[in-house]
């Protein structure tokens, strides 16, 4: 019996993952000695390395603004723009929230569900794009393979306006 | 119930300091230093997000005062207002430094009319006129600006430099028309004349737009109102310092109130390579 279980215990481990496959992102929001402080938008995608296919995973504006009038900036992040944000309909659901504090943040992400969805196997590239009001504005790119064969981490580094980029994966 | 009417008035108030406070307010010079035979300067004068693009506004000239060489005051030889810049141009008829200075003095007030929160923004002397008599509950706070830049013709002179005494000025100790990069240079802030410690003022180079990151430097006057700026790169600068300090609050916490009356600098300075 305690076998059976045990065994039981195995397979659904084993199988589970293989079903839902892992993208987890972090994205440190410093801290900055300006005179003036808003906090950033963000903008996250993925990209594909042939056809150049891009999958929104977030964005995160300013949503307390009247009438929507927060997605007056959303242009300020400027290469996300030209990749499909400009045709972005926002709100989004799984996709867009408020923007975020100074600090560590962390976001995942499952094969088979909103906003990763069933996304093809291939190269990839993550950007996260930060833009700040009456501040920087800041892209950092993290290569990954889609799925992953197993769990690996790996990252980037902005200058100013966002820290450490982690990405972990998990098959 | 006052109380509570008195801290969202103050919230009020404060969002749309915010809100004006989003872009920045600038003079740009064509060059700190013109030499040659017949010296003349541009200067744009304008309100923008991103430091020296153009894409707000224009500012209004009304403020305008020049100070030549000798410490006379002199006039414009002409102007001119567009969509997103004013720009005056000055022919530096004499040898040696002038200032050129835009001050303002805007008032945001608040009140009660018909038991309905209104509230106004202009200038201070359109105040009486656009506030009506009966307004009850009546709140202003005014903010007293200077927008300064310095521009030499040929030898460099102090006569210029000299503290105007009233507001918030900042008063460079070494001379504005000869920053280099690479070379320090040394400031003193004043109020009213008098030097003004432990105030952080913001050191924001132009040219975001094509950079990316801002690189600006918070420096804080010492006990003599001083600070010393080491230019990292040569380019325009933009050195901005209000006062009292921007006070930043937490998420959620409530916001201090506004203070009666506000002072705000913003110097443009030319710094050239080595």
């Amino acid at each position: 019996m305690q076998k059976r279980k045990l065994l039981l215990t195995a397979v659904l481990a084993s199988a589970l993952p293989a079903l839902a496959a892992e993208l987890s992102v972090k994205i440190d929001i410093p801290q900055l000695a300006v005179a003036e402080y808003h906090r950033p938008y963000i903008a996250m995608w993925l990209e594909k390395a042939d056809g150049g296919q891009v999958t929104q995973l977030a964005v995160w504006y300013d949503q307390k603004k009247k009438d929507n009038g927060g997605t007056k900036w959303l242009k300020d992040m400027r290469q996300w723009w030209r990749k499909g944000g400009r045709d972005l309909e926002v709100p989004l659901d799984a996709v867009t929230s408020a923007t975020r504090a100074p600090g560590l943040h962390a976001l995942n992400f499952a094969a088979g569900k909103a906003p990763l969805g069933q996304l093809a196997a291939g190269e990839y590239t993550l950007f996260v794009e930060a833009s700040r009001e009456a501040g920087g504005r800041e892209v950092v790119r993290v290569p990954l393979s889609w799925p992953p064969k197993e769990a690996r981490s790996t990252g980037s580094k902005g200058q100013e306006e966002l820290g450490n980029v982690t990405v972990q994966l998990k098959p | 119930m006052h109380s509570l009417t008195r801290s969202f008035l103050a919230v009020a108030l404060l969002a749309s300091v915010s809100a004006a406070h989003a872009h920045r307010t600038w003079l740009l010079p064509s060059a700190a230093q013109v030499d040659g035979k017949d010296p003349w300067v541009t200067v744009d004068a304008a309100v923008s997000e991103d430091l020296f693009e153009l894409g707000a506004n224009a500012l209004k000239l009304d403020g305008l005062s020049i100070t030549d060489p000798d410490g006379g005051s002199v006039q414009p030889n002409q102007t001119s207002t567009g969509k997103y810049r004013s720009s005056l141009d000055l022919k530096l008829a004499k040898s040696g430094t002038y200032r050129i200075s835009l001050v303002s003095e805007t008032a945001m007030a608040s009140y009660k009319l018909n038991g309905e929160m209104k509230r106004w923004r202009g200038n201070v002397a359109d105040l009486k006129k656009e506030v009506p008599a009966e307004a009850e509950e009546l709140s202003v706070s005014t903010t007293l600006g200077r927008l300064e830049t310095f521009v030499t013709a040929g030898k460099p002179n102090g006569t210029a430099l000299k503290p105007v005494g009233s507001g918030l000025e900042l008063i460079p100790l070494d001379h504005p028309s000869e920053f280099l990069a690479g070379q320090p240079a040394r400031f003193r802030l004043l109020l009213d004349g008098k030097p003004l410690p432990g105030l952080t003022v913001a050191v924001v180079p132009g040219g975001v737009k094509y950079r990316g990151v801002l690189k600006e430097t918070a420096l804080t006057t010492d006990a003599k109102g001083e600070f010393t700026v080491n230019w990292p790169t040569p380019q325009m600068y933009w050195i901005n310092a209000g006062y009292p300090a921007r006070v930043n609050v937490p998420e959620g916490q409530p916001r201090p109130p506004m203070p009666a009356k506000r002072y705000n600098y913003s110097g443009t300075f030319e710094v050239l390579p080595q």
